[in-house]
């Protein structure tokens, strides 16, 4: 049984979609680097971003 | 008038033109295999299996078909996009445990985007394959 932190989770999720995004969604090798490295920041910012913002709510 | 017209890049693909896709859907990045492009197959392999094998090890749930919730049946329609991967967790009777752990729902959205992610790579093998992608 595996049980991740939900942060490991997000980081989890964010590596292997970003992988694939990268791959699919651009054609040169370069191009599927800097998109990977793109989306990976994007879901893990997002996912801080919204935390803070919860957690402000929550205040 | 001039008007821009897209031309469809020169097929370069032989025999069966679905092989790709096919391919592709039942083993996550084989579709890349067959084009040739096997540091990007062995790339989506991994990242595709290991999401679908940390889904289940979360105690994610494997959908079966149904006709039920609508999001029962999305979610049915997502992991099918695993391919051979889903039908060898049905097999095994893998992925309806009892759920023990907080993390357990996000195992079950690892196994559905795992199938979504397939999908799109199946995708991309295929446009590969009739040559529409470099």
């Amino acid at each position: 049984m595996f049980a991740p932190s939900h942060f490991t989770a997000v980081l989890l999720f964010a590596t292997f979609a970003s992988v694939v995004f990268g791959i699919t969604q651009r054609s040169t090798p370069r191009a599927m680097i800097r998109y990977g490295l793109y989306c990976w920041s994007m879901f893990v910012g997002v996912v801080i971003v919204a935390s803070w913002v919860m957690w402000l709510i929550r205040r | 008038m001039a008007s821009k017209v897209q031309v469809p890049a020169k097929t370069t693909s032989q025999g069966f033109v679905y092989s790709a896709l096919i391919l592709g859907w039942l083993v996550p990045g084989a579709g890349h295999l067959l084009t040739g492009r096997w540091v990007r197959a062995l790339l989506l392999f991994v990242s595709i299996t290991v999401m679908f094998w940390l889904g289940l090890a979360m105690q994610g749930k494997l959908y079966a078909p149904n006709t039920g919730d609508v999001l029962d049946m999305l979610g049915f329609a997502g992991d099918l996009g695993n391919g051979v991967l889903y039908m060898l967790g049905r097999f095994f009777n893998l992925g309806h445990g009892a759920v023990e752990i907080a993390t357990a729902d996000y195992g079950t959205k690892f196994i559905v985007v795992a199938g979504l992610l397939n999908f799109i790579s199946a995708v991309d093998a295929h446009n590969l394959r009739i040559g529409r992608k470099a």
